[in-house]
């Protein structure tokens, strides 16, 4: 019955002609549903508590269950469902992966957009300052400023001692916020050029010199005429940039720098399970398949999604 | 040309005046007392005040900055906080490992994505082109870390075709640069089969064909020629996204190479260090983007005389 009104036919429906693109919104969908109903499922009893040790998640020996059994995906050394955990962790890296993915899409739209209309030496001093940010591989920067974060928190002094503005000293620790401001601040620079190069694109179209001549103001013509028109760039743009986030994420995690524990978080699940590895590989496996299937699914979402903005893409 | 190139070269030097600038200041905003981390929490107040000293910790950021420069001018880069080895040392005697893995990791993923690429563009929307899109797709999804700690279960330690880690010699670093190739061979693969598809279509390849040129000629020669022109300038502008790769990689193989160092830098809480490894990845990839308008001109005479 939707498809036959008009805004569901048209919007989507190319996605789901485009099979590899619906499989990634159906995996995206799928985590997403398990993620929101996990506590749910915990109060319905589905499912284990994630962060605490189950009374059978250990044997009589007091090691961890395999794989398969009274556990789908087994225990960890300390006894904790690592299902359970697996499908906590879709809450952390999803949401953390999108807050970050938002953070990164905002600052790459607005200095792309920026540098693309206004040109001369703004553009200048944008780029220059883009390509700085792109010198350094973000995980690298990632880590160096998730790595001085400690859990205690940190006061962060952005203000010379002699500027009496103590607004610009905050304290910041080590969480869930602070991942996804530093992934965010690392992952803008790769949408800039694309961003720009559309901008200038469509700044000589002949819409924008109608509303010009209208006397519409630069903010109207880039709010109205501009950003409406680039939206499709950015939502593909920001649908591939999750998959990078999300890694980013589960990398900083693996480093033990991430979202601090208990929280579940898929990159820390394998760091912690790898000294076990060898006689538990599920206890890194699982974590990994998990972190696998999500950036597939956003890497399918957005390829299909460029294909349909941009026909000639195709293959 | 030579005034393009030079001028590419000043803006060269900005940018990475630029990130040292960002680096410095931004890991000054993050502070942990370094005294404290040179000598320990229960060192006596005369030795941090000394310490303070020492490393100017007490003077203004803008002053430690301008020191900073100084130093990099006279091509010093400070000592490690930590081990009070020279950083420039501590680069040095790290590169040649990195060097090794990420040579030896390009030379296998364009070997394998260079005829993928090709073969799949030539016959397109064959069920060997949806497979290897599939593929592709999939390693470009895969975490580094964990795909290197497969890697290493099953190569290494199920079926021991390889050491589990160190460095010893060049075989070592076949099962770490392999694993690096599959992060990357997926994407170049599908980015020479979109080249390889345009091109494939050009007037010059119909021509090619009409007078008698056998078909892995004109695949491999005509084509494939003209198709690596934008791959080799993504390959130049990625170096970045490489050594981010190459950083997890080291890690799990236990490689004693740039990227064991940026981390240990990071969790040792020792800055000039950290200047160090992010002054060295900046230096990399600038020099790839110059190396890349270079290879230009020899790859493709047509821009040489444009500009």
């Amino acid at each position: 019955m939707l498809s036959n009104f008009g805004f569901f036919k048209t919007s989507l429906q190319p996605v789901s002609a485009n099979r590899l693109a619906a499989a990634g919104a159906i995996i995206l969908i799928a985590f997403g549903l398990l993620a929101l109903a996990a506590p749910m499922l915990t109060r319905m009893h589905l499912l284990h508590a994630p962060d605490q040790q189950d009374e059978q998640g250990l044997d009589t020996d007091g090691l961890p269950h395999p794989a398969g059994g009274a556990y789908l995906f087994g225990t960890d050394h300390l006894g904790r469902d690592v299902l359970s955990r697996v499908i906590y962790g879709a809450r952390v890296s999803l949401s953390v992966g999108i807050a970050a993915m938002l953070t990164a899409t905002v600052i790459g739209v607005a200095v792309g957009l920026l540098a693309g209309f206004y040109g001369g030496k703004l553009d200048l001093v944008l780029m220059r300052f883009t390509e700085m940010n792109m010198t350094v591989p973000a995980i690298l920067l990632a880590i160096a400023f998730a790595g001085l974060l400690d859990i205690s928190g940190r006061t962060i002094h952005l203000h010379p001692a002699w500027l009496p503005w103590h607004f610009l000293e905050f304290t910041l620790k080590r969480g869930a916020v602070s991942v996804f401001l530093i992934v965010g601040f690392v992952c803008w620079p790769g949408m800039v050029r694309v961003i720009r190069a559309q901008v200038l694109a469509l700044k000589e179209r002949e819409f924008v010199l109608a509303a010009r001549s209208l006397g519409a103001s630069d903010s109207r013509i880039i709010l109205r005429s501009i950003l409406p028109n680039l939206l499709p760039t950015v939502i593909v743009l920001a649908v591939m940039s999750t998959a990078n986030t999300i890694l980013l994420e589960a990398g900083l995690g693996y480093l033990g720098i991430g979202v601090p524990p208990p929280a579940p978080t898929w990159g820390s699940m394998i760091s912690e399970g790898q000294p076990y590895f060898i006689t538990y590989p599920h206890l890194v496996i699982v974590p990994g398949l998990a972190i696998v299937l999500t950036v597939l699914a956003f890497n399918l979402l957005g390829q299909g999604l460029q294909e349909i903005v941009d026909p000639k893409q195709r293959r | 040309m030579i005034t393009r190139l030079f001028r590419r070269l000043i803006w060269s030097v900005v940018t990475l005046l630029g990130t040292v600038l960002l680096t410095f200041f931004l890991l000054n905003a993050v502070p942990g007392d370094v005294a404290r981390v040179i000598a320990g929490s229960k060192a006596s107040p005369d030795v941090i005040k000394e310490i303070h000293a020492k490393y100017h910790l007490d003077d203004p950021v803008w002053q430690r900055f301008a020191l900073y420069l100084n130093q990099l001018a006279h091509g010093d880069l400070g000592h490690s906080y930590v081990t009070d080895q020279p950083v420039a040392e501590a680069l040095l005697t790290r590169l040649p490992t990195t060097i090794a893995l990420t040579a030896l990791a390009v030379v296998m993923w364009v070997a394998l994505a260079v005829p993928l690429g090709a073969l799949t563009a030539r016959f397109r929307d064959s069920w060997f082109d949806r497979s290897t899109l599939v593929v592709a797709t999939v390693s470009l999804s895969l975490p580094a870390f964990w795909l290197a700690r497969m890697m290493q279960y099953w190569f290494a330690y199920k079926l021991g075709w390889f050491p589990i880690g160190f460095f010893r010699s060049f075989r070592d670093l076949l099962l770490p640069a392999a694993s690096l190739a599959i992060l990357f061979v997926g994407y170049y693969a599908r980015l020479i089969h979109t080249n390889m598809v345009e091109v494939l279509d050009s007037p010059y390849i119909r021509a090619a064909r009409a007078k008698g040129a056998s078909e892995t000629r004109v695949l491999f020669k005509h084509a494939l020629r003209n198709a690596m022109i934008p791959v080799i300038t993504i390959l130049g502008m990625d170096v970045a996204g490489l050594l981010g790769g190459v950083l997890f990689v080291e890690n799990v193989f236990a490689l004693p190479g740039i990227g064991t160092l940026a981390v240990q830098s990071v969790f040792n809480l020792d800055p000039p260090v950290i200047m160090g490894t992010v002054l060295f990845s900046a230096i990399l990839v600038v020099g790839a983007n110059w190396a890349v308008d270079l290879l230009y001109g020899w790859i493709d005479p047509r821009i040489k005389s444009a500009s």
